[in-house]
Formats: C-alpha cells, structure tokens, sequence
C-alpha cells in the first residue's frame, strides 16, 4: 500500500523564536464544535457553514452583567441589532432579559417582529428617517438623538403627534483614545452637548431621559470607559443643578473586544483584550466617585454586542485547491471568502485544520473563492499542507459577519445554531438563485436575447 | 544546477539535517528528506518522480508544483544552487 503523501517541506531550525507570551508553534486542531464534529456538520449540510453557539452566547451575557454587578448594581444590556440580527440570536438575547439596541427603520422593525415593545428599543444611529422617528415616537422607544436636525424634526413631529417623545443625547469626547470618535452625538469638551440639552429643554416637548455615548469599536484600553463615564456622569449633575431635570440612565454604548486580533497589532487578542473585569472596574470606578449617582442611583445600559457574540461564532470552510506563490508561500483557495466572513479585513482570524496532521509547517495564506485579490481570509499563517476536500475552522467570527456580508458572486450558506443541549437548529437556510433574483425585474425589450 | 551541497549534508531518518559546512540545521518533512536523499544521489527530476509515485499515493500534476516549489526553497536556504 502506498503511503499518504505530504508535500515537501525543510525549514531552517532556529533558537530564540518564541515570543514573551510563549505562544505554540505547533498548530493543533480542532475537529468538533461544542461537541458537534464538524465532519458530521460538514456531511449533513455541506461547506460553507456558519456554526453558532447558544451556550457560548449565554455564558459571555451573564458573565458580563454578573462582572457589572459587582462594580454597579443598576445595570441592563441591550442587544445591539447590528452585530447579529439573526432572530433566534437576537431572542436567546432577549430571552436573558436584554433590550434592543437598533440603528435603522429595518433593524426597528426586526425587533418589533421578535415581539419587543417600542418602550424597550433604543433607537440609535445617525440617519433616522422621518418615518421612522414618527413610529418610534408613536411607540414609546428610547429615541437617541444624533444630530440637531434630528432634534428639529422630533419637535416637530412631537407637535403633530400631540406626543411627548422619550429621548436621550448622543455624546462624543476625548476620552484619551485614538481615533476619537466624534460622529455621533454632540461634543462634550466644546459645551455642544450642554448647548444641545438646554436647547432640547427649552422646547418643551420631549422628556430627556438619559444621556448615550458611543466612544468606539474594539477598544483596547478600558480606561476610555472611565472617562468616559465620568464626562457623561458631570454633565448629568450640572443638567440636574441648573435644569432640575434627573436623568434616569446612562448608556454608556459598546465597543468592548472580542478575543480577535487586529492586523495592526503584535500581541494576540487572547492577551491583548481588556477583560470584562477590566471594563466593569473602569465603569464602575467613575459610577461610585459621583455625586450624581451617589444621589439618584441612575440605570447603566450597555449596548456592547461584538464582546457577547464573537467567540459564539465559527465558519466551516472547505479546500477547493492550493497553490505555490513565487514569494515561497503556499495559497490555499477556500470556498468562503471575505464575501462570508467579512471581519477577516480587520483582524487576524484564527484558522484551524480539523484533523491533526503530521510533519512540518509552511506558511500558508488563505484565500477566498471572490475574483478579487482583497479576498484574504488569513495572511501568512504556519500551516500544514491541506488537499483537496479538507475542511478548517475560522474564528471567531460570531460578530458583524452575518450582518455585514456581501452579495458578490455566491449565494450565502447556511446558519446552524447548536443549542445548549448539543441539537443542532438551522437558524438560515443557504441562498438559492430565487432569493438573489426575487427583486429584479427584466422591461419587456430585454426579456428575450 | 549544483546539488553538490546536498553530499555534504548529515541527514537523520527522522527529518534532522546537518550542515557541517555552515553550522546551521535544518528539519525536513518525510517526502523533503526523500527527495533531498535522491538529489544528492544525482538523480534527475523525472527520475525522482517515478519514483516518489511508486512510493506515494501522488499524481505526477500534483507533485510538479510542490517539487519546483521545493527547489525554491532549497535555492533560498542556500542548499542547491541553480
């Protein structure tokens, strides 16, 4: 019988490689999820595949809400629509008790098909349509003003609507961090948020009931939370002071990080992420130094999503074919792209193979299906040599993946959940030509060729 | 092309190989290690395949692309000179 064949590989030996973290060189592989195995997944509903875990969903919220606990009692999560809308997500979120954080008419209208009174959606983003706020208004949802013009057009609506719109501020500030974001909201450090509250005020038709800040994504130091707490925190007190207005909460938005790496960053995520610990202590630290809240005991609400759900994640991907690069590389062609797992442009994914494999490593890239050379699903990574058929597993990719994907020369693959007693539920059958075409329509002078 | 290096070189079974000449060591996959040990015996490209087929289970398309792939990691650690 002929032996199994690997392609050729030498590498130089050499001492002093490991970095301070004593990360592995070995690859090990993972061949199950939440004790699933993927060649059965695989088998029973083809490649690509978007695995989703319920336990790792649920775990991650309590933990974070019991982490929260211990640093500020008064504390809710909101689901933030935007990160993963899939309903049977959004719902194992809504079941553990959280809101819904929605940015869009279609997001509002998500949650409100999942059975979400408006009085629990907040509503945020910078482009609400007229139509949208009218609705929101009508349904009582926590309406989180983005931009003055927004704030004209909820009075006038208010007006019209003989109704009281329950609303909050949007607050940008310099929290220490790089980029600062400052697109959303009102200035805190130049008094355009103050500015903004008096005006709202003044106008007499809407109840201001919280302030909201969105700092940023990804954030790597916890401190900004700090700072930015403390900021929305002092302009609570002095609204309260001047306008005898007390503000019920304080939603201090997302941007916690999942374990991923970014590109740009040496030490892996694993390392690198502030902990929910760190984060709660941040938050917490500038709750219990206010007068403010040591007064009026407000509600924290945190919209964080990606921290909650990224690691739930996986992509089951299949070799569709390799290849040598003249850089001395190998290419493995994989048949999910950048058009599936979108987040691969902004971080370094993990990729695993799911069988162990003997023999040395070479570094290998791998690419998507998508005629594009943007389609970089992992930059060079040691890897041991894959054929024809093998499967590996990318993660974490719970995050913005299902929400942000492409509709670019393939049909989007199924979505299966595995639930917290190891059943496997399809949560999104895979694309077919119908759902791609369904909307398009051919003028009669083009029907025929 | 000179494989006259690849004489010099101690190879262990298990993939270790030595270079007395410049101190540095190198580790080989199976199918590296048997077809460094057939280069430095003289024989020829399509000799190597024949034989490594008879041995693996390979197409000869297959392995084109990995042996040219090998020579050039060969010609880059300075082992085979073109």
């Amino acid at each position: 019988m002929k032996k199994t064949y690997i392609a050729p590989n030498i590498e130089r030996n050499s001492a002093g490689n490991m970095n301070k973290y004593g990360a592995k060189s070995v690859v090990r592989h993972q061949d199950n999820i939440e004790g699933v195995p993927i060649s059965q997944l695989v088998k029973d509903h083809g490649s690509p595949l978007i695995v989703l875990s319920e336990a790792q969903m649920r775990k991650r919220y309590r933990r974070l809400l019991d982490v929260m606990k211990m640093h500020y009692p008064k504390v809710e999560l909101a689901w933030s629509y935007k990160t993963n809308y899939l309903g049977a997500v959004c719902n194992i979120f809504h079941q553990e008790g959280a809101r819904a954080e929605v940015v869009s008419r279609m997001e509002y209208e998500m949650a409100r098909r999942l059975g979400i009174e408006g009085k629990d959606i907040i509503f945020n983003g910078p482009g609400k349509s007229p139509q949208a706020l009218r609705i929101a208004i009508q349904e009582s949802a926590l309406i989180h003003i983005d931009h003055l013009d927004e704030l004209y057009m909820i009075e006038k609506l208010a007006r019209e609507m003989d109704m009281v719109p329950q609303v909050a501020i949007r607050v940008n500030m310099d929290t220490g961090i790089s980029p600062q974001w400052t697109r959303f909201g009102f200035n805190y450090e130049n008094g355009e948020a103050y500015r903004t509250v008096q005006r709202l005020l003044s106008g007499k038709t809407m109840k201001l009931r919280g302030l909201h800040t969105h700092i940023g994504t990804f954030i790597l130091d916890a401190n900004a939370y700090y700072w930015a707490a403390k900021a929305l925190l002092d302009l609570a007190q002095r609204i309260e002071q001047e306008h005898d207005v007390v503000l019920e909460y304080i939603d201090m938005g997302g941007g916690f990080a999942s374990q991923n790496t970014l590109h740009a960053q040496y030490t892996p995520g694993e390392f690198a992420s502030p902990s929910f610990d760190q984060y709660a202590s941040a938050i917490g630290n500038a709750f219990n130094e206010s007068s403010f809240v040591s007064k009026n005991v407000p509600t924290l609400i945190l919209e964080t999503g990606r921290a909650l759900v990224d690691e739930a994640g996986s992509l089951i991907s299949s070799v569709l074919g390799k290849k040598n690069l003249p850089t001395g590389e190998r290419a493995i062609i994989l048949d999910a792209g950048v058009n599936t797992a979108i987040t691969a442009w902004w971080y370094k994914l993990k990729v695993l193979p799911t069988r162990s494999f003997p023999g040395a490593y070479q570094n290998t890239i791998f690419y998507g299906p998508l005629c594009m050379n943007i389609d970089v699903i992992r930059p060079a990574v040691p890897f041991p040599d894959l054929h024809f058929g093998d499967t590996v597993v990318i993660s974490p990719t719970g995050a913005y993946n299902n929400t942000q994907w492409m509709q670019f020369i393939e049909y989007r693959p199924q979505i299966l959940l595995i639930t917290e007693t190891g059943q496997v539920e399809l949560l999104r059958e895979s694309e077919t030509l119908q759902d791609v075409i369904a909307r398009e329509r051919i003028p009669e002078h083009l029907s025929k060729i | 092309m000179d494989y006259s290096k690849l004489q010099n070189l101690a190879m262990n079974d298990n993939g270790f190989i030595f270079d007395p000449a410049s101190g540095y060591s190198y580790t080989s996959n199976e199918t590296g290690l048997y077809i460094m040990k057939l280069l430095a015996m003289g024989k020829d490209k399509d000799a190597i395949c024949q034989q490594l087929m008879e041995d693996y289970e390979v197409s000869e398309d297959n392995f084109d692309s990995d042996f040219e792939h090998y020579m050039l990691m060969l010609e880059a650690l300075g082992l085979v000179e073109f």
